[in-house]
């Protein structure tokens, strides 16, 4: 479903990905870990499409297209979704508008009819629901008064909303308590399907045990430097960057 | 000092030749108004840039204009109808400046509530007037207030009196037209309210191309006890026009004026607000938003006195400014020594779309009393780059993410308005304009 092959990425005329490859097949959960600073989010904003990174190398295909030609709408239009790092407080428009437009926007790039007001107002709770989401928040204007945990939810109930094909969840686990962290592993859970994959970035093994990957890989320094099963996770967690020879820009800091 | 027009002996000329046609002829009273008002126009003429208040807006092109005095004109029905709000208590139309019967909607209002006109008011009984009209106009200060007193024709006369609340808005129209250009409307109107008494009233200055004319409006709003006045200017007018418009406040005990101002600009806009807080506890919130684009001018210029104690005073105002169109903000705050724990808070925030567009904040605060809150700030910015990337990253295109992001940014203004017709109209102006919708700036038709 993805592939990215030697991918060279630049900020600033600073390289951080340097000949990144990785290749997810549809229906797997795939984890990054890596220490800080070593070009996680970097590699998920490059997914997605975010202004200010040049690529120097390399390329992304997914589901069979050259990802990297589209603008950052027409990737979510294609089912590529990125639960951000640090969710932006959008001061004046309600989470509901939010997600209205961007459903309907998405259905209407793949040709389908907009979801009336009805339809879309059963959506929402029934997925809020399942997240144990206040109505209240709903309501709110995106993120703006959130606590960390309540935006890292936002994320997971607006990937719930999208239904995308490739998620990208950046750091999610980050900031939740042991509860949220349940619930937002069962949230990811339930989207996993054989036409689905996930890519979760994360520094902890806790939620690896929750959503359980089918592969594990270690970044440092802008390159995937070791691969393995869910079983690399745990050997990370037990001997540390240090122990399987990776600096740890992090441990520096 | 030499001055580069000769705009005093213009308009005191006008003056001169229109006086015999002007309401209220023969009340000795009026007459002395106006013609001291003419004589303080002329001893300054138009203001430049050398006075602080003016700095950064330049009425030099319209200072050498040689405009006459608004001829009559006729707009159809139709032109108002994107502007209507439902709900509406009376409707007042007043075309170049002058009162439109037919275009007008006065239906019979509960006692206590007087709405008429001020051209019929003082030819009909201008001695009821004798005590308020030009009470509130400082014309040694307000040099283009003074010129409008010198001409003011009409406009609306409400008198609510005390507990009386008018059940829906009442909506002021003041339109231009005809291709008599350059011209001059001076509307001028009167908002009298009693202790307790409650209204909303909503001005629109429309365009219906009337060109190279200016606006030059005054409104005096007197607020009693415990009164509650809210007031909604819609400014919109055309790119070749002028509009200079004073709204000049006094507010007594408890009682609150709270206003919202729309512009959309003209080719020089000045929209200039005026509070003294006059009783104790009285208060005061001002919003504004300036949506420009062109080489349109926007300024809005507040200065809010707190004379007693336990005032308060909120005032938020945003621009958004694209192409080469400029927004201003000055907001000054005077807090007396005797307005002990006063409240007054001031926000400017500019929205810059374009390299060449530009925004400008004053804010002036000058307390004297040593128990007071007050704050102001004041931002200028691009959109936000990483909020453009949320939105687009979730699927919403480029343009729709740019157009929530700035309706977004607008619209928190009215987000603690009252639900109703009022709101839904204020709602579909920003809107509207927002679209750039053709034909200027009025809501989807
Ligand atoms: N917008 C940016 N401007 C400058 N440097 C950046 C920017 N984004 C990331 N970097 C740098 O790129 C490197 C990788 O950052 P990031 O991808 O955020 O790492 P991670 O998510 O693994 O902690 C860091 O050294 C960071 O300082
Ligand atoms: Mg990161």
């Amino acid at each position: 479903m993805l592939s990215i092959r030697n991918l060279h990425a630049t900020v600033d005329g600073r390289p951080i990905l340097k000949g990144l490859s990785l290749e997810i097949a549809a229906g797997e959960v795939h984890a990054i870990m890596g220490p800080n600073g070593s070009g996680k989010s970097t590699l998920s904003y490059v997914l997605a499409g975010r202004d200010g990174y040049e690529i120097t190398a390399g390329e992304v295909v997914f589901k069979g297209r050259d990802l990297l030609e589209l603008e950052p709408e027409e990737r979510a239009g294609e089912g590529v979704f990125l639960a951000l790092q640090y969710p932006v407080e959008i001061p004046g428009i309600s989470n509901l508008t939010f997600l209205k437009a961007a459903l309907n926007a998405i259905r209407s790039y793949r040709g389908e009819a907009p979801l009336d007001a009805m339809a879309f107002l059963k959506l929402s709770r029934e997925k809020a629901r399942l997240l144990e989401m206040d109505d209240k928040l709903l309501q709110r204007a995106v993120n703006v008064g959130f606590s960390g945990g309540e935006k890292k939810r936002n994320e997971i109930f607006q990937m719930a909303m999208l239904e995308p094909a490739l998620a990208i969840l950046d750091e999610t686990d980050s900031g939740l308590d042991i509860d949220a962290l349940k619930i937002v592993s069962a949230g990811v859970n339930r989207l996993r399907a054989p036409d689905r994959a996930i890519l979760m970035i994360t520094h902890y093994q806790r939620l690896l045990s929750d959503i359980v990957p089918d592969r594990v890989h270690v970044l440092a320094d802008g390159r995937i430097v070791a691969s393995g099963g869910k079983e690399l996770a745990l050997e990370l967690e037990q001997k540390g960057y240090a122990g399987l020879g990776i600096k740890d820009n992090a441990a520096a800091a | 000092m030499a001055r580069l027009d000769d705009s005093a002996g213009h308009y005191r000329a006008l003056y001169d030749t229109a006086k015999a046609g002007l309401p209220g002829l023969g009340l000795d009273w009026l007459e002395r108004l106006r013609a001291e008002a003419i004589e303080r126009f002329a001893a300054t003429g138009f203001p430049t840039a050398r006075t602080e208040a003016w700095k950064y807006t330049n009425l030099q092109r319209l200072a050498r204009t040689t405009a006459r005095l608004a001829p009559a004109g006729r707009v159809d029905a139709a032109r108002l109808a994107p502007w209507t709000l439902g709900d509406e208590a009376a409707r007042l139309v007043f075309v170049n400046g002058r009162h439109d019967p037919e275009l007008s909607r006065l239906p019979a209002l509960p006692a206590g509530i007087e709405v008429t006109t001020l051209g019929r008011t003082l030819d009909a009984d201008g001695d009821s007037l004798r005590d308020r009209l030009g009470r509130q106009v400082a014309l040694d200060e307000r040099r283009l207030a003074a010129l409008n007193t010198a001409f003011m024709t009409d406009g609306i006369v409400l008198r609510l009196r005390a507990g009386v609340t008018v059940p829906g808005p009442i909506h002021v129209f003041h339109i231009a037209t005809g291709d008599a250009a350059p011209f001059m409307v001076p509307p001028r109107n009167l908002i009298l309210a009693e202790a307790g008494s409650a209204a909303t009233v909503v001005e629109s200055f429309v365009d219906a191309g009337g060109g190279a004319y200016w606006t030059n409006a005054v409104t005096e709003i007197a607020v009693g006890a415990n009164a509650d006045i809210r007031h909604v200017r819609v400014q919109a007018e055309g790119r070749e026009a002028h509009h200079v418009g004073l709204v000049e406040v006094r507010v007594e005990r408890a009682g609150c004026y709270r206003a919202l101002l729309l512009s959309t600009g003209a080719l020089v806009a000045r929209n200039e607000y005026h509070v003294i807080l006059d009783g104790e506890g009285a208060e005061a919130e001002i919003d504004g938003a300036s949506l420009l684009d062109g080489r349109r001018h926007a300024d809005a210029t507040t200065v809010i006195e707190h004379r007693k104690p336990h005032g308060r005073s909120r005032q938020v105002f945003k621009n958004v400014v694209d192409e080469t169109a400029r927004a201003v903000f000055q907001g000054r705050v005077l807090v007396a020594v005797d307005a002990q724990k006063t409240n007054a808070h001031q926000l400017s925030r500019s929205l810059l779309l374009a390299p060449g567009a530009q925004a400008d904040a004053k804010p002036e605060l000058q307390i004297f009393a040593d128990d007071v809150k007050c704050s102001h700030g004041s931002t200028v910015g691009a959109l936000d780059a990483t909020a453009l990337f949320y939105l687009r990253s979730r699927g919403i295109d480029a343009p729709t993410a740019r157009a929530l992001l700035i309706e977004a940014f607008v619209t928190e203004l009215i987000e603690d308005w009252p639900t109703g017709a009022v709101r839904d109209h204020i709602g579909a102006v920003l809107r509207s304009a927002l679209r750039r919708e053709p034909g200027g700036t009025g809501p989807a038709a």
